[in-house]
């Protein structure tokens, strides 16, 4: 729990929301994230747009993301308020800073690759070359 | 719904390649083009859930997800697909079922 963990919460406000009433939400949630110790690295609102089904009779919504920094304590709070509050129709939190990890060590497995063979065949090394990797993620 | 789909057909450039790989037992077995990974060649490292033009291109009309055997994506990167397309679906960027 001491390491610190990074998430991306989307979060979906009623349509019906006032553009008061959006910013209002967001700064309470991002209020609630900074009280329990985390912090916000990242705010972006995606604005209204159109769900791919319905949720709650609602066939829009306005999408707001945010980067979260912390421990996870604060996405537990984050997640019970949200789930009493009527007025955000869907959240979602996933953890990035494991995936973040794993792409940067996909990157630079090719990099050393790269350098070991600096003028290679084309698509049979290609191929094998994913057959590896694959390998490899599926050991870690 | 109709906007969405609009902009899907023109990025969905599977077809071709379906209808080759399909019709089995119909005369002799054509030479395919060995496909191979989109993913792989433009060195994606994470596919995010939030690009919906690239998950879209994945989803033909019911809204699946395309089949790797289709689309020729290596099992690393069919596997990131999956899940952000899945994630997508959570917050209702995709369909879960198109009718």
């Amino acid at each position: 729990m001491a390491e610190k963990r990074t998430y991306e919460v989307v979060f979906i406000i009623d349509p019906d929301a006032e553009d008061a009433e959006v910013m209002r939400l967001t700064e309470s949630v991002q209020k609630i994230i900074t009280d329990q110790g985390g912090s916000i690295t990242k705010t972006e609102m995606m604005g209204k747009r159109q769900l791919a089904y319905e949720i709650n009779h609602r066939r829009n919504g306005i999408y707001v993301l945010l980067e979260v920094e912390g421990s996870g304590a604060e996405i537990a709070e984050l997640e019970r308020r949200m789930r009493v509050n009527d007025r955000i129709l869907r959240y979602m939190t996933i953890r990035v800073d494991e995936d973040r990890r794993r792409a940067e060590k996909l990157k630079a497995r090719r990099a050393r690759k790269a350098e070991k063979r600096p003028t290679a065949g084309k698509k049979r090394t290609e191929e094998s070359d994913t057959e590896a990797e694959e390998a490899e993620s599926e050991a870690a | 719904m109709s906007t969405n789909f609009d902009e899907r057909d023109s990025a969905y450039g599977f077809e071709r390649e379906y209808e080759r790989a399909g019709m089995p037992g119909r005369g002799p077995r054509r030479m395919q083009r060995r496909k191979i990974c989109r993913f792989c060649i433009d060195k994606v490292d994470y596919i995010d859930f939030k690009d919906l033009k690239l998950l879209q291109s994945y989803t033909p009309e019911r809204g699946k997800i395309l089949p790797r055997r289709i689309s020729g994506v290596c099992a690393t990167h069919q596997r990131m697909l999956a899940e952000a397309i899945k994630r997508a679906r959570n917050i209702a960027l995709l369909p879960y079922a198109a009718d």
